[in-house]
């Protein structure tokens, strides 16, 4: 290290390329140059795609309203893994929690009709529940018997996508003639102001004022983004500031010192397992509260939000904090895509391909100070051949 | 230097690196022909790298190598061995369910016609090499059936079938009993008389007094200079080593041993195969008093110590703490009946490398309401606690509270494991191999913290295999061979011959 | 550990920040730049059609892939301006009918009746732009004044390829299986028994229908299992009218080396052995002659839409390799007389209970 400070500017370049931030950039540049070259080599201009993709995400409030509230979801999925990861455990069973949130949301939502102020809480923390009994049934396992909780996670994953459409397609739920569920009743809806605004007097109201009525009625604001920001700054409170965060991560940093230490390494990796899960849970009951159609439908494969949490967790470091910026980049870099779609008619694939180059490259970060040391080894060898 | 042809080995100005951190930096060594050459330096001094780039294990980034005065390129052990270079690695590379002979050829296998191995023709120049130079092993024998101290002989013939004559030897005592060792010592000798060259890595002093012709110091990668063993005592060696003058005699007062604290009676523990590790083993530590175990690894230390923390289920038999059995209950309880413990494997077991050492230094009492109420950790008293103990225990750098434990040496960590474990003014204090792999100055610290929390009336239970250790730390000294106690006795009553010998499972 | 996690913290924000200020260099004149690089018009047309697809995507080789051919196929002869996005998630539909309604669009696609409720709360809030829907008729009450529903008199051919299925039965056997009971699949349903019934009627035949529901539109693996049941059971020839799960019933047939009825498109290239024929919608068809009127100014909105075979918006498969040139003649004949008027195939079961007595 100390070798650096023997060339001025050489030192500096090596201190640059050492911080983590430096390896985040590059890696998001490397992401959208590889997808500059894939947009050339299809033959669409890389620049007007880009274009698009920025206008399809800033240019008008609703833009920023619905990328906010895409990425709410895929934040609190995102939070779920990185948890998870800081005590040790790759929950990569955050797509089928939450499933088991949107399910579980549904089921309560449909029969129940509270006042809003009660049927909110209930139905919202009937999916926290769904997806924290799927985290605990992971965590358990692992704790009771060392099933690794890769594997229970994925399996109950496919569980999840069956109970789904099953319930989907349960005579006391489905919607005739349709895909999907009934919706949840209208109580639930953690949508801003959903009757009023959709209402002849809201519409009439909101259209004096077009920024709003941009805002409000062409998205599904809701209340998502903002539980999801309370959950990252209370993970990360648990994780930094409690004692049983203090216990998780031990386990998770070192099984056996946490074991030799006296702490209760299988609960906790019930408990870890159980508050990921409750995490992707609550992003499925919000999701279903919070946006339309309000219900749950027969799914051929992963709608990816467990998956994209995944992605979010990585660029993110697996810091909670982290999440909520990273879920903003993911969600608009996913919403603007559907924009280069439509206006320069690129398929989303190469918008897909763009967002992974752009975790790769993340996921290869670390590289990017090894690199610099290469660079300065190699200046070194040179000046010591020069001296002799 | 110059190349000369009596040296067999001349490693001129080599510097190895790895990323920034420069392990060698220009080490020069010369070993002459036909001479035991001893290789002396600290762990992480930067002598196994040496060693390594002689095999070809790793390649120098500068420097140059000359045997018996020809400049040679060595890029992989297999150019060593072309070379007629030979290593004994600490950790024995045999197949156990093989024969001696089958060890000693695999991958020199004599063929002969169509790739058949004729194996009469390979036993018969293995028992040549064994009588030429009197090694004792049976050619017949399976690995498994035969001593440590015979599986490392297979080791030195697998060397000599591959026609070495160089031997580097790396820590070659480690795994020995003090009768072997002596054997170990003859065998070089030998060897050297009949025209080989040895290379002996080592940080023990009194072996290389006893073996060795000359001696290459190496302090933190860099030669501090080559001496002729018969000019210089232990005292010498060990101050060049470090760099400072050490004090390789442990000072104590006479132990003033008070009630029986610890009482182990007829404990059985099985290994994780089922087997009987521990069988029947009956041991008592009075308070202010260190008892000593001596043995050689693997005769059930690590489960007895795995079975009084609560690790591990004992099958039988009770471990009690002042009357209270605390066999089989959890290793909280454990902590309950104020027994600390120092684990062998500080890294894995004794500190969460990535935490902070103020993190680590509440690991086992973050619960404590001294440290936060309602769940809520209170970081200042964790900071406040720390500093105490890095400030009482003279913990480097001094700021180190908020700093990973990875970040601080390995003698640094373990002072900050004997702090947390003494902070709670333990009752019983096991301190298993407390000193593996630290430095001269930070064993004679850890031996005088030992000493000072056994006068302060702790009853200590040190395990170690480092015999000279245990010998010296210990006011009782028992042996323990294959899962017993077979033999308890005052310091200064017992010599190092009859320790081995029951270490080796030899009558007393 | 604390400045390490603020710089994690920290690379994150600004990986945020750099796109803001990338778009705020980019954006302005983005808008009109995407639709001018979409249009390859010479005719100058400023009318743009944009469709949004369901979560079967672009490629789906069904009704989305055959509505984004036939937009394509309007470009080419009229210079209309055409886009598409497509929906991962159901919660894309609103959104992407926001961006297609932004992107200029003047009358705007939604590609399966999974959009239905999607597309009516997006016309409701954009009065100006006309909506569509392919596979979908509103109820009355629901159809304000710019949206359209569009359906398909599915029991046309379905009747047909049920005839076509009765005639070439060996065993006196053949199968139906449908993804979800629904007033849709319902027209399928009946139009193919009708069709066999018909068969019955005019040969003297007497061939059993054996009907089977999946409750699943995506699972191939549970149409296999019904598909081989039904061949098992001694069907030789099975019509499927179950979206990707039907896959799974030519794979049985294959399997089995029986026949098997494609459905929507001609899916005779998947099973050239096995493939009797394909009971057709004409989604392009469809997509073009509506964006065509629409693009003139006819009105086409407040309506649901019903087209069939007079529409040349259903019909039957080219192929007929596997049955005689009788039968296929005869089916030649029932698509003139459908077209004609002379014969209207049930497509519920109480007019195929009429249906049948007036047999």
């Amino acid at each position: 290290m100390s070798s650096t400070t023997q060339a001025g500017g050489a030192g500096r370049i090596q201190r640059i390329l050492h911080k983590p931030i430096t390896a985040a950039l590059i890696a998001i540049a490397l992401g959208f140059a590889v997808a500059a070259a894939l947009l050339a080599a299809a033959g669409y201009d890389p620049g007007a795609s880009f274009a698009a993709l920025f206008d399809g995400v800033l240019s008008k409030p609703k833009y920023i309203s619905n990328t906010v509230i895409k990425a709410a979801p895929i934040i609190l999925t995102g939070i779920s893994v990185a948890f998870a990861f800081k005590t040790g455990l790759f929950n990569i069973g955050a797509e089928g929690q939450y499933i088991a949130g949107t399910v579980c949301a549904v089921l309560v939502g449909v029969k129940l009709d509270l006042p809003m102020p009660l049927q909110i809480p209930v139905v919202v923390l009937a999916g926290v529940a769904g997806g924290a009994a799927v985290g605990a049934i992971t965590g358990a396992l692992k704790a009771r018997f060392g099933i690794h909780e890769v594997i229970t996670a994925i399996m109950l994953n496919w569980t999840m996508l069956y109970v789904n459409n099953f319930v989907a397609n349960s005579a006391a739920y489905h919607r005739p003639s349709s895909t999907a569920s009934l919706p949840v009743n209208p109580s639930s809806f953690t949508t801003i102001l959903p009757e009023w605004k959709v209402s002849d007097a809201g519409l009439e109201a909101l259209r004096q004022v077009p920024w709003l009525y941009d805002f409000l009625v062409k998205t599904d604001v809701n209340i998502a983004f903002a539980v999801a920001v309370l959950v990252a700054a209370g993970i990360w409170f648990v994780l930094y500031r409690s004692k049983l965060g203090y216990e998780l991560r031990a386990v998770g940093f070192s099984r056996d010192a946490a074991e030799f230490a006296g702490m209760p390494v299988g609960r906790n990796t019930l408990i870890a397992m159980t508050i990921a899960g409750a995490v992707s849970g609550l992003a499925g009951a919000l999701m279903v509260t919070g946006i339309e159609p309000h219900s749950i439908s027969t799914l051929a494969g992963f709608e990816n939000y467990g998956f994209n949490g995944f992605s979010v967790a990585l660029i993110a470091g697996s810091s909670p904090i982290g999440c909520i910026f990273a879920g903003l980049l993911f969600g608009g870099l996913l919403y603007g895509g559907q924009s280069v779609q439509m206006a320069v008619g690129a398929p989303t694939d190469i918008i897909n391909i763009m967002i992974g180059t752009i975790v790769f490259f993340v996921a290869l970060a670390r590289v990017v100070p090894l690199l610099a040391d290469r660079l300065e080894r190699r200046r070194a060898q040179k000046r010591g051949a020069q001296h002799a | 230097m110059e190349p000369d042809a009596s040296f067999a080995v001349q490693m001129c100005g080599i510097v190895k690196e790895f990323g920034a951190f420069r392990a060698l930096d220009r080490v020069d060594l010369a070993v002459k022909r036909g001479s035991i050459h001893a290789v002396l330096g600290e762990n992480g001094a930067g002598k196994s790298t040496l060693m390594n780039v002689l095999y070809g294990l790793y390649q120098a980034d500068e420097g140059a190598i000359f045997l018996n005065g020809e400049r040679v390129e060595i890029n992989s052990p297999t150019d060593a061995i072309a070379h007629g270079i030979g290593m004994v690695h600490q950790h024995f590379m045999l197949v156990d369910n093989f024969t001696v002979t089958q060890n000693i050829i695999l991958g020199d296998e004599a063929c002969g016609a169509a790739g058949v191995l004729d194996m009469r023709r390979a036993r018969e120049s293995v028992t040549r090499i064994i009588d030429e130079y009197g090694l004792e092993v049976d050619p017949d024998a399976k690995i498994e059936e035969i001593s440590v101290g015979q599986q490392q002989r297979v080791e030195i013939l697998k060397a000599l079938y591959r026609g070495a004559d160089i031997l580097i030897l790396d820590e070659p005592t480690a795994v020995l009993t003090p009768q072997e060792i002596e054997r170990l010592i003859k065998i070089m000798r030998d060897l050297a008389a009949a025209g080989k060259t040895i290379i002996i890595i080592t940080h023990k002093l009194k072996e290389i007094k006893a073996s060795s012709d000359a001696c290459t110091i190496i302090r933190r990668g860099a030669q501090v200079g080559t001496v002729s063993v018969a000019d210089v005592d232990e005292g010498e060696l060990a101050e060049r080593m470090v760099g400072h003058h050490v004090n390789l005699v442990v000072e104590k007062t006479p132990a003033e041993p008070g009630e029986v604290v610890l009482s182990i009676r007829d404990l059985v523990v099985r290994d994780e195969r089922g087997i009987d590790a521990v069988r029947g083993l009956t041991l008592s530590v009075r308070a202010g008093e260190i008892v000593g175990l001596a043995g050689i690894d693997g005769n059930g230390q690590r489960e007895l110590v795995e079975a009084i923390t609560c690790l591990t289920r004992a099958a039988s038999g009770t471990v009690s703490v002042k009357g209270a059995e605390i066999q089989n209950t959890s290793v909280r309880n454990v902590h309950a009946h104020k027994v600390a413990t120092i684990h062998e494997d500080r890294q894995r077991r004794g500190l969460v490398l990535p935490f902070s050492v103020a993190e680590n230094a509440v690991l086992e009492r973050y619960r404590e309401p001294e440290f936060g109420r309602r769940g809520v950790l209170d970081r200042d008293r964790m900071r406040s606690f720390a500093d105490e103990l890095i400030r009482a225990y003279d913990v480097r750098p001094a700021d180190c509270a908020d700093r990973p434990a990875s970040a601080l040496s390995g003698g640094n960590q373990q002072k900050v494991i004997i702090a947390r474990e003494v902070s709670g003014d333990p009752d019983v204090l096991i301190a298993v191999q407390p000193t593996r792999g630290l430095d001269v100055g930070a064993i004679e610290y850890v031996h005088r913290a030992l000493v000072a929390e056994r006068d302060r009336g702790t009853a200590i239970l040190l395990i170690s295999l480092e015999l000279d250790e245990v010998m010296s730390v210990s006011d009782t000294i028992a042996v323990i061979y294959n899962g017993r106690i077979t033999g308890t006795f005052k310091q200064g009553e017992v010599d190092e011959n009859r320790l081995g010998l029951l270490m080796a499972g030899g009558e007393a | 550990m604390k400045k390490t996690r603020f710089a994690k913290l920290a690379s994150v924000g600004v990986a945020g920040v750099l796109a803001l200020t990338l778009a705020g260099c980019g954006g302005g004149n983005a808008a009109s730049d995407g639709s001018a690089a979409a249009g390859s018009s010479t005719a100058g047309s400023d009318y743009q059609v944009s469709m949004v697809t369901d979560m079967g995507g672009v490629n789906d080789q069904s009704f989305n892939q055959l509505a984004w051919e036939g937009l394509q196929q309007l470009q080419k002869d009229t210079g209309i301006k055409v886009g598409y996005t497509e929906s991962k998630q159901e919660s894309d539909y609103a959104t992407n009918l926001d961006k297609a309604v932004d992107n200029e669009g003047d009358l705007i696609w939604g590609i399966g009746f999974a959009m239905a409720d999607a597309l009516q709360t997006a016309a409701k809030q954009n009065p100006d732009v006309s909506f569509a829907i392919i596979d979908n008729a509103y109820p009355e009450a629901d159809l304000t004044d710019n949206l359209t529903g569009v359906a398909f008199r599915s029991q046309e051919p379905s009747f047909v390829v049920g005839y076509i299925a009765a005639m070439t039965s060996e065993t006196g056997k053949v199968g139906f299986v449908g993804g979800m009971r629904s007033d849709i699949i319902d027209t399928f349903e009946y139009g193919y028994k009708a069709g066999v019934a018909y068969a019955n009627k005019e040969s003297g035949k007497n061939v059993e229908v054996t009907v089977q529901y999946l409750e699943s539109f995506t699972d191939a693996a549970k149409g296999k299992a019904a598909g081989q049941k039904l061949y098992s059971d001694g069907c030789d020839v099975v019509f499927q009218a179950a979206g990707n799960a039907g896959n799974g019933v030519i794979e049985a047939a294959q399997d089995a080396g029986k026949y098997v009825i494609g459905v929507d498109k001609d899916q005779y290239s998947q099973a050239p052995d096995n493939m009797l024929s394909s009971a057709l919608k004409k989604v392009d068809k469809a997509v073009i002659e509506i964006s065509e009127k629409a693009s003139k100014g006819e009105k086409i909105g407040g309506q649901n839409i019903e087209l069939g075979m007079s529409d040349g918006a259903a019909g039957i498969s080219e192929h007929h390799e596997h049955m005689s040139d009788e039968v296929y003649e005869t089916a030649q004949d029932l698509v003139t007389q459908i077209k004609d008027g002379k014969i209207t195939p049930p497509g519920s079961e109480a007019d195929y209970d009429a249906f049948v007595a007036s047999l």
